[in-house]
């Protein structure tokens, strides 16, 4: 059976969201979310090469036989980010700079290959768009909130937004400790959300 | 439509037609980002430059470039209206960060004195080491309008005038290292400058192989 | 001297796992067991410094001299897949123990981050060919270090009774963080 559109939207940013619940792309994750923008950012470049690479490894699913579909699509995404690498050194010198050698790093996040094998190489072109777009959407997601929540804690500031004091701050959170503690906390923190969650709709159904 | 079988025809055909459309992308939007990247470049180096500098009316775009130890310093000289040097902007670094390299860019007037400094480029711990942008401004930890002539610009623990970021002294040493450098450089280029002008005015970098070779071997009196 | 300190500011400093969030992916994924951490490691050393050595002789060799670094990502990530299948098929042909002591690594090594952020950091860091492999080897013991001791932390967590909704991921992770946190202590010891 196939999945409707909404629910690949669904599955994308919440049920099946590539960070917080099938823990993929750890690393840019940690490593970006230094400060909510930064985050953001990440997530927006991974959720262009998702994109883009879904929509192309999907057109091109027919002509492209078994045994080279892991070099060819290889070759798509790093396409695609290189393309997003250049793009992102022209318009935003700062912010390329920040994000370093995790943009050319998307290559190898799992849930790039991860969503081109496992569905725009069977799906039509309209389906992969809006899988690869969910899929991107719930990253950025994920990202975004790890982002705030680090920036918070660690400097006080939401967006370079000051909320409280820097001195305040408990530098821990900015540092990599705090990028593993933060994120062990959310997802525990969405489990057990997760849970009441169902145990009310049970209770309704009953 | 039914996937293609693997042979080796379709299978060399297909992964040469998506090789060859890759690299075509690639090139044109490297071909048509590459000015872009090259002028933000340019523009963040005159900013860079142009922040630390006291009022001027020109300056270097190619720095002279000085060899000292495993440093390369880049000095931009800055003229007011009528040519002469106001001061230079020294781009200047230490590879003994807390975590790594540390570039920073010093602004100084024609005696030595620090006009402005600005850290382009470190991997400092963020909220200690970081703190350097901000920190040598204020009170006891200031170095600006500082004349190495006549002040120690190194830590306090080591002796020197300046007080170190707390818990931050190994940036803070690193720091103030690539600043008396910067000033070594700067010194011994205005010594040196008319005449890298003179034997070299066609040139358009001039490379000069090391400091203490100069102080040592050219004659102040020329 | 240099090789002394790449190798400690590779193991300790900067460790690839903890300070710089490489390989994250087989440090959840892999380290239940310290026997199968050990596998990985050994595979993932293997691959590493064959792989650094490709990709700084074509950066040397091919991208720099003709101005297309711009191609670096594609060609990097080319290199790294064909080295890996190669290595998997001649592993399979020469040593049938060592193959069956790596061969089950060896496919997720294509998407393990730290093959191709070594390749990158080397250009990065300006290495030359020596200090590149040194790099690499100090690197992939970072790796292993890090991987063998957490799956030793692991080892003792699975006894535990933990909240549901702690358990696995989550508790990997804050015990990652709290590693993490052990390892900043090495900063600076390189000065």
């Amino acid at each position: 059976m196939k999945d409707s559109g909404y629910t690949i939207i669904v599955k994308g940013l919440v049920t099946q969201n590539p960070v917080l619940v099938l823990t993929l792309g750890m690393c840019p994750t940690l490593a970006t979310t230094t400060s909510a923008l930064n985050g953001m950012s990440m997530g927006l470049a991974t959720l262009l090469v998702l994109l883009g690479s879904n929509i192309v490894v999907s057109l091109l699913k027919n002509i492209i036989s078994d045994k080279i579909r892991i070099p060819a699509y290889v070759v798509v995404i790093a396409t695609f980010v290189s393309v997003i690498d250049m793009l992102i050194h022209a318009n935003f010198p700062a912010l390329h700079e920040s994000l370093g050698i995790f943009i050319p790093l998307i290559v190898v996040n799992c849930i790039v290959l991860g969503r081109a094998e496992a569905f725009a190489s069977k799906n039509n072109v309209f389906r992969s768009a809006l899988d690869g777009l969910a899929m991107g959407l719930g990253f950025t997601l994920a990202l975004t909130l790890l982002g705030v929540i680090r920036e918070l804690l660690g400097s006080g500031k939401i967006f370079g937004l000051v909320i409280y004091s820097e001195h305040y701050g408990a530098l821990l959170f900015v540092l990599a400790p705090g990028a593993f503690i933060t994120l062990g906390f959310l997802i525990s923190f969405l489990n057990k959300l997760k849970k009441t969650l169902t145990l009310k709709g049970n209770k309704n159904h009953l | 439509m039914k996937r293609l079988k693997s042979n080796f025809l379709n299978m060399f055909l297909v992964l040469s037609g998506i090789t060859l459309i890759a690299a075509y992308t690639l090139t044109s939007v490297y071909l048509h980002t590459k000015d872009t990247i090259q002028k933000s470049l340019l523009t963040k180096q005159l900013s860079d430059v142009n922040s630390v500098l006291p009022a001027h009316a020109s300056v270097d775009t190619l720095p002279v470039v000085i060899k000292e130890g495993d440093e390369n310093l880049k000095v931009y000289r800055a003229y007011d209206s009528t040519g002469n040097i106001v001061g230079a902007a020294v781009e200047s670094s230490s590879n003994n960060g807390y975590k790594s390299r540390i570039d920073i860019m010093v602004g100084f007037d024609r005696s030595g004195r620090i006009i402005n400094y600005n850290v382009l480029k470190h991997d400092e711990t963020l909220g200690l080491g970081s703190l350097m942008q901000n920190w040598f401004r204020t009170g006891k930890s200031s170095i600006l309008d500082r004349n190495i002539c006549n002040c120690n610009l190194s830590v306090s623990k080591d002796g020197g005038d300046i007080d170190a970021i707390t818990a931050a002294t190994i940036s803070s040493r690193a720091f103030l290292f690539a600043v008396r450098n910067a000033y070594f450089a700067f010194t011994s280029h205005v010594e040196t400058v008319s005449k890298v002008q003179q034997s070299k005015s066609d040139s358009t970098m001039n490379v000069i192989e090391s400091i203490s070779k100069i102080n040592k071997y050219v004659p102040k009196t020329r | 001297m240099t090789y002394i300190l790449i190798f400690i500011s590779a193991v300790f400093v900067n460790n690839i796992v903890f300070s710089q969030f490489l390989g994250i992916c087989p440090l959840l994924g892999v380290s239940r067991k310290i026997n199968t951490a050990l596998g990985m490691t050994a595979a993932v050393a293997f691959v590493l410094t064959l792989s650094t050595i490709f990709t700084y002789t074509v950066q040397k060799l091919v991208l720099q001299p003709f101005h297309v670094e711009f191609l670096r990502t594609i060609t990097f990530v080319l290199i790294i897949a064909s080295l890996v299948q190669l290595v998997e098929i001649v592993l399979k042909k020469v040593s049938h123990s060592i193959y069956h002591a790596l061969g089950i690594y060896l496919p997720l090594i294509t998407t393990n981050c730290v093959i191709l952020g070594v390749a990158l950091l080397v250009v990065k860091g300006d290495f030359n060919l020596i200090e590149s492999v040194v790099f690499a080897i100090s690197t992939a013991i970072g790796f292993g270090m890090a991987l063998v001791i957490f799956a030793g932390i692991r080892e003792q967590l699975s006894l535990l009774k933990l909240p549901k909704s702690m358990d696995g991921i989550p508790t990997a992770l804050i015990a990652a963080g709290l590693l993490a946190m052990a390892f900043m202590g090495f900063a600076g010891i390189v000065k």
